[in-house]
């Protein structure tokens, strides 16, 4: 047995643009190098602003998922309003280190676009991720996760710029995603990608190498 | 682990087969072990792993499903009963003394009118796939599966499939393996008669 990180391989990517967020996976599940699924997503809606990406071990992605989904549902009752990406990438995090000794594998991505308020009128996109016990980091550009990690990198910071509109950002997250699942072998097997604006989502099922 | 299992849905029905041996380390000490435990009317498990550990949890698994349709008077729906089967596999992994089983589920929904087929492995990964097989087979026979297994397979075809798998299972692995199989539809499960496979 390998690391559980490396397990059933898999990966996700968020990237900002101007007034939108897109965030894309890979669709392979594995057991090793043998592959099982080809329509295994890693990223999940929280609600009609926000999604979140839960690559690593894929046993910890419907744990996680399924916990927050109570989680999420329990604020939206109790709150009676949508939680903000700042706030559920707080409790994604407290979620985490609650594991601390003995974590989920997994290594959260967080995109989203906060609803308008009467504080901040103007919200900007959000995106953020985290280490495996909720450490949380939020760049201006992109973040990526997975088991494609350092490739997405490497192509994402040749191909991303400030500023890019919905279906621009949608062409740049997508080659990123596919030309760096193309070089690890535990990832790739088809992507689906979202792209959140302020008024929709647009999603999209990519094909990819089958090898 | 020496098991090899085999599930292979169509449109309305699954089949499941399951190696017949049971023993230790490279000992066989039976060739006629049913490894295919029916759960509910129309559910069924295909099951491998560490032998104490299996029996053990597939009578708890069915008896707690067994518990739900007397107190519900309903059958749990193939869905539903694959997430449930998950948690205990996902929370165990996790104790003191996890189960080592690794399982394929295979149900027909009398409700949605589908058929499901369910890959799990001791950690409590769960996939739905149209066909899929578990331990040594996933080497030898999910390439067999690839090329000719298509969406709304017919029942005939299927039991072709299966049987290449097996023969696959034959001429590629070093184990002597003989099997049984069941197939499940709407009017529940009965026993998959393959012929010639001793």
């Amino acid at each position: 047995m390998g690391s559980p990180m490396e397990m059933n391989g898999g990966s996700v990517i968020a990237m900002t643009g101007k007034d939108c967020v897109a965030i894309a996976s890979d669709l392979r599940l594995g057991q090793q190098a043998v592959g099982l699924s080809a329509d295994f997503e890693k990223v999940f809606p929280i609600n009609n602003q926000l999604y979140v990406g839960l690559p690593g071990f894929a046993t910890d992605t419907y744990t996680l998922r399924e916990h927050l989904r109570f989680r999420v549902n329990m604020y939206r009752m109790k709150e009676e309003r949508e939680i903000t990406p700042k706030t559920f990438a707080h409790l994604l995090s407290s979620t985490l280190y609650e594991k601390r000794f003995g974590p989920y594998f997994i290594e959260p991505v967080i995109a989203g676009i906060p609803a308008p308020s009467a504080i901040d009128p103007d919200p900007k996109p959000f995106i953020c991720n985290m280490d495996t016990i909720g450490c949380i980091t939020t760049p201006k550009d992109f973040v990526v996760a997975g088991t494609a990690t350092d490739k997405l990198y490497g192509v994402a910071e040749g191909l991303w710029e400030p500023d890019l509109e919905p279906e621009d950002l949608f062409e740049t997250i997508s080659q990123t995603l596919l030309a760096a699942v193309d070089r690890d072998c535990i990832s790739g097997w088809g992507a689906v990608v979202h792209v959140i604006t302020k008024d929709k989502i647009i999603t999209r099922h990519l094909k990819g190498r089958m090898d | 682990m020496t098991e090899c299992s085999f599930g292979i849905t169509g449109k309305d029905f699954v089949l499941l087969a399951s190696d017949q041996s049971a023993g230790r380390s490279i000992i066989k000490m039976k060739s006629d072990e049913n490894k295919i435990r029916q759960l509910s009317p129309s559910l069924c498990m295909a099951y491998g792993g560490e032998p104490g550990d299996t029996e053990n949890f597939v009578d708890f698994v069915e008896r707690n499903l067994r518990l739900y349709q007397i107190r519900h008077n309903i059958e749990l729906a193939p869905a539903p009963a694959s997430a449930y089967i998950r948690r205990i596999l996902a929370e165990a992994i996790r104790s003191r003394r996890p189960y080592v089983v690794s399982l394929l589920l295979g149900g027909y929904d009398k409700i949605k009118d589908e058929s499901h087929l369910y890959w799990m492995d001791p950690y409590g990964t769960k996939v739905k796939v149209p066909y899929t097989a578990n331990g040594l087979g996933i080497y030898v026979a999910l390439s067999t599966m690839d090329k000719y297994w298509y969406p709304d397979i017919t029942r005939e075809e299927a039991g072709q499939l299966l049987k290449r798998c097996i023969d696959e299972v034959k001429l590629r692995l070093a184990y002597q393996f003989s099997f049984n199989a069941v197939e499940i539809d709407k009017d529940g499960v009965r026993e998959y008669k393959l012929d010639g496979s001793a």
